[in-house]
């Protein structure tokens, strides 16, 4: 099992909780077919909306949800996400996870530096999706799926 | 028949890209646009994608875009790309994707002035 932690540094309250997420929003959502894609895309915008994300965080989260989503169902063969709110302290944020027991993310490293691709895309959804988020988490093994989580935090501006 | 709007504009094609680009509007996006070309009797006018209603643009719609414009210039047409939203041309540039093939402009109607009048 591979197993990578990417994360950026911590704003503001110190580092992840440990404790088990507010339960409040959280959603499972199925990925088996491709218009499903875009039912993740839009709850992952609708929670990032309620939390008063600015519109270029919009972006980034749905853009992610995306890629992630549709990597799930393109490659995957199919999995669901599950998206909820939490929270850290004064500071909230959106952890979107990604499910799929498809054949897995055979050379993660090259994955990761983007440009390359087995499929149609750009090869960029999973380095692109890291980049526009601020927790980036991978479990990937061959014939055993893969599981990203990814978190975005709600910037407070003082 | 035609599923995506196609204008002509001062000589010029323009399409207004509807969000959600699945696989199968990407299919229609692109034919209808090769169609229309090839029908289209001004043959020096170019063609404009007004992604302006676009929310986000993620990989495989860039790829779309950047497909249909390359698809464009097999045929002897110059693609602009207008409208994209700030936070669209962020989100691409963090990615690593630069889009660098089509040339851009702030909206439809500088896309316009780069295109020109047809010769």
């Amino acid at each position: 099992m591979t197993r990578r932690w990417f994360r950026s540094p911590a704003p503001a309250t110190g580092d992840r909780p440990d404790r088990p997420p507010d339960p409040h929003g959280r959603a499972t959502v199925p990925i088996t077919t491709e218009a499903d894609v875009a039912v993740v895309r839009r709850r992952a915008r609708e929670l990032a909306t309620e939390l008063q994300f600015d519109t270029f965080s919009l972006a980034a989260i749905t853009t992610a949800a995306s890629e992630l989503s549709r990597n799930v169902w393109r490659h995957g063969g199919g999995g669901y996400a599950v998206l909820e709110r939490v929270r850290d302290g004064a500071r909230v944020g959106v952890k979107l996870l990604f499910v799929d027991e498809g054949p897995g993310v055979r050379d993660l490293d090259r994955a990761l530096q983007g440009g390359w691709s087995t499929g149609r895309s750009l090869g960029l959804g999973l380095s692109g999706s890291r980049r526009l988020v601020d927790e980036f988490e991978i479990e990937t093994a061959p014939g055993k799926g893969t599981r990203v989580e990814i978190v975005k935090w709600l910037r407070v501006r003082r | 028949m035609t599923r995506v709007p196609i204008l002509r504009i001062r000589g010029h094609l323009l399409v207004p890209v509807q969000p959600d680009l699945e696989d199968r509007g990407a299919q229609d996006l692109q034919n209808d646009v090769l169609e229309a070309i090839a029908r289209d009797r001004n043959r020096r006018g170019g063609l404009l994608l007004d992604i302006s209603s676009l929310e986000f643009v993620d990989t495989y719609v860039a790829r779309v875009l950047a497909d249909t414009a390359a698809m464009a210039g097999l045929m002897g047409r110059t693609t602009v790309l207008c409208g994209m939203r700030p936070e669209v041309a962020a989100t691409l540039v963090q990615m690593g994707y630069l889009l660098e093939d089509v040339p851009t402009a702030l909206d439809v109607d500088d896309g316009l002035d780069l295109l020109g009048l047809p010769r």
